[in-house]
């Protein structure tokens, strides 16, 4: 333990960003002098040496990584104000993914539907999804989690993790047990622009455009409204939040309510970016999204949003470089770094847990 | 309600003063009688066997996991790391994996001849435990610091990872002459069954030996619990459970009895998961998926956190529901109703509405700890729900 203690006193959070920093310098400068194989001319290998190929997984890497972000702005929001870890919430994002693709399929979307006419559609999938997914997390709280305000912390966490294999199951029964492919309706492989030689393409810019307005909007919502005080407030004390008049219960209802919504968003964005869907789908992005919010500082919607560009970075770099068998053990592998040396995240106060 | 409870524990506290006082060795007696002579009622191959085999293992998992969740108090999420471990030492030393090596201790005369590591059951088993109290001790480590929700986290991650190896096992090369870490997804089959000088190979075709084989290694497991709990590491893990700063400044040591705890429960739940492997026939690295693990504490839960019997109880409950009554007997039941889909399907979505349930109306669980309903129950009275904090919390964490 004391050498632990004395480790974790000279890495801090500069040895926590060193950490995160060495995979891209180390492929950067191995791609710089080793080169790497951009394809193949007359049977023969083309090697360049660049670091086209760094850009390219820091493109994929980022635009996915704005997917985790919304996803872990929900767990960190819900931390940060009962202290609970919603096992739940990367399912509720499976059930948004999945709704968005029934409703795009109600209202008749298809790869032939005109640009006006698909912009319209997906807006009005992406509120109706939000709505459903915000409701739904509403829901899970009333049912399984303020029964429980005042019993110990582990049952809330059992519930949570019960009511995740429920919404497993209800994806299984509602669209089977295999992954299954959805239409692109984006055509998200189309490059739009270039930069330094590397392509952007269209499903990533939508990830952006659905993740940068939506955090601006919460982070405005949080910071300058009287129900995001009252939000603040009971994070920070629910007994004195209650003092004071606030209705701590309508709060987390609200706070459930908005992590819900951006899962929903995410889902929607999920199933248009990975043009396939799964009932498992949600269980691997609430482990990588809560990885995002543990990384960035929990309670930290800030901290959230750069954990999950963060993480969506190592992804790519892993996908790309040692195969995506590894990844999730890279993955993990920083989350328990991240555990021993810096429990608090890059971004994060001193928490009573994290000690 | 209350008026209820009260009388029924009046009842109860009349009929302990008649019983004669050595009631309780009669009873474990007759239990454990009544569990030898089982078998005997059943066909010796039959389905309600093979679940009575498996719920029993479970039941030795569920009393590993009370370990480390119900007396330490250390919410355990990645359990499954363990009976992995537990089932690749035995497709490690118990079967023709390893096919450059020729060791061969106390085994059958036909695996004697056999490629391969091949050792007897009784020694894979007390390796089995070994390589995961060590494995249950590394996890340890970087969780000593953290409280509540992060050692979940840890230990979930380090689940995870070990899953992740288990399916990659096959990239990763040992010595030389190809061979693997571990078989992947194809599986490490035809691993040894349980052989005993005297008693010859187990085979599947008869069911009762495996039977005794694993009720014999619930006993060991139950009566180094009992030992356990009332020794002085069991009252060290109690005491750091309730309020790890008292504790420790009463002069527990923290590192070495939480790593304790940790590797204690890895052991139970290693010697199960060999079990599992040779009874399985084949150790897969599918097997080890993280809802196992959940599996596991829904039985730990749903007994009553840290209690021996509730552990047992618990375990046995939810294998007999999740081997017999669910693929056996209700199966069928939603094709009744018209819909399209299989009970077995949506098995662990039945676990979670178990959980909740649980959870939300019998939170102690079906037979709670003395000391914990001592609480619950003094809190009810005090009306005080700060009493209520979570074992994994406790220590300021109000």
């Amino acid at each position: 333990m004391r050498p632990l203690a004395v480790v974790r006193r000279y890495v801090g959070r500069w040895g926590l960003i060193a950490a995160l920093a060495a995979l891209p310098i180390y492929y950067g400068i191995s791609d710089l002098t080793n080169g790497y194989q951009a394809g193949l001319v007359a049977g023969h290998p083309l090697i360049h040496y660049d670091l086209a190929k760094l850009g390219f997984n820091f493109a994929e890497g980022l635009s996915n990584g704005a997917i985790w972000a919304l996803i872990a702005i929900g767990y960190t929001l819900v931390y940060g104000i009962i202290e609970l870890i919603n096992f739940a919430h990367g399912d509720v994002f499976m059930i948004g993914s999945f709704t968005a693709v029934g409703l795009w399929g109600t209202l008749g979307l298809g790869l032939t539907t005109g640009a006006l006419g698909l912009i319209g559609g997906l807006v009005i999938t992406l509120i109706i999804t939000m709505i459903v997914t915000g409701s739904l997390n509403v829901l899970i709280e009333r049912v399984a989690y303020r029964p429980l305000r005042n019993a110990p912390k582990l049952a809330a966490l059992i519930t949570a993790v019960g009511f995740s294999f429920i919404l497993q199951n209800v994806g299984l029964i509602w669209r089977g047990g295999s992954p299954q492919s959805v239409s692109d309706l984006i055509h998200g492989q189309q490059t739009v622009f270039t930069i330094a030689g590397v392509p952007i393409l269209r499903s990533y810019i939508l990830a952006f455009a659905v993740m940068v307005p939506l955090v601006i909007t919460l982070t405005w919502f949080i910071n300058r409204t009287r129900a995001g005080r009252a939000m603040r407030a009971t994070a920070q004390d629910p007994e004195a939040a209650r003092l004071m008049g606030i209705n701590v219960n309508a709060t987390i209802s609200l706070t459930f309510l908005l992590g819900g919504m951006l899962a929903g968003a995410a889902g929607l964005v999920y199933a248009l970016y990975e043009t396939n869907i799964w009932y498992f789908q949600g269980f691997k992005a609430g482990l990588i999204a809560f990885t995002a919010a543990v990384m960035g500082g929990i309670g930290n919607v800030r901290g959230a949003v750069l954990g999950g560009l963060i993480i969506g970075v190592i992804q790519s770099l892993c996908d790309s470089r040692l195969g995506p068998q590894w990844t999730e053990a890279v993955v993990f592998g920083y989350l328990i770094a991240i555990m021993v040396l810096r429990p608090r995240g890059l971004l994060g106060e001193e928490t009573r847990e994290a000690g | 309600m209350s008026e209820l409870r009260a009388q029924l524990r009046e009842w109860r506290a009349a009929v302990q003063k008649r019983l004669p006082p050595w009631w309780s060795r009669a009873l474990a007696g007759s239990l454990i009688a009544i569990g030898i002579v089982l078998p005997f009622l059943f066909s010796s191959s039959s389905g309600f066997m093979n679940a009575t085999i498996i719920a029993v293992t479970y039941a030795v998992m569920s009393l590993g996991l009370n370990v480390v969740v119900g007396f330490a108090g250390l919410l355990d999420l990645g359990y499954v790391a363990f009976y992995a471990l537990g089932a690749y030492s035995l497709g490690w030393f118990g079967s023709g994996f390893f096919f450059k090596e020729h060791i061969h201790v106390l085994v059958s005369p036909i695996a004697s001849t056999l490629q391969g590591v091949h050792l007897n059951f009784i020694l894979i088993l007390i390796s089995a435990a070994i390589i995961c109290a060590v494995a249950g001790a590394l996890i340890g480590l970087p969780t000593l610091r953290l409280r509540g929700d992060y050692i979940a986290i840890v230990t979930l991650a380090f689940g995870e990872i070990i899953g992740v190896l288990a399916v990659n096992g096959q990239s990763v090369r040992i010595g030389s002459g190809g061979m693997t870490l571990t078989a992947g997804n194809l599986g490490i089959s035809a691993v040894d069954a349980p052989y005993f000088p005297g008693i010859g190979s187990f085979s599947l075709l008869d069911l009762r030996p495996w039977y005794w084989l694993i009720f014999a290694i619930l006993l060991v497991v139950l009566f180094v619990n009992l030992r356990l709990r009332d020794s002085r590491l069991g009252r060290a893990w109690v005491a750091l459970r309730e309020d790890e700063i008292a504790a420790v400044s009463m002069g527990i040591p923290l590192v070495r009895t939480k790593l304790l705890a940790y590797s204690i429960g890895a052991a139970f739940g290693g010697m199960s998961g060999a079990f599992f492997g040779t009874y399985y026939t084949v150790v897969n690295a599918g097997q080890f998926q993280f809802g196992f693990s959940i599996f596991i504490l829904a039985m730990v839960i749903i007994g009553g956190l840290g209690s021996i019997w509730g552990a047992i109880i618990g375990g046995l409950t939810l294998g007999y529901i999740n081997n017999y009554l669910i693929p056996d007997v209700l199966n069928g039941l939603p094709s009744h109703f018209g819909l399209n889909f299989q009970l077995t399907q949506v098995e662990f979505g039945i676990f979670g509405f178990l959980l909740v349930i649980m959870m939300v109306l019998r939170p102690q669980g079906l037979i709670p700890e003395r000391r914990r309903r001592l609480e619950l129950t003094a809190e009810i009275a005090a009306g005080d729900a700060q009493f209520m904090e979570s074992p994994g919390t406790a220590g300021g964490a109000t």
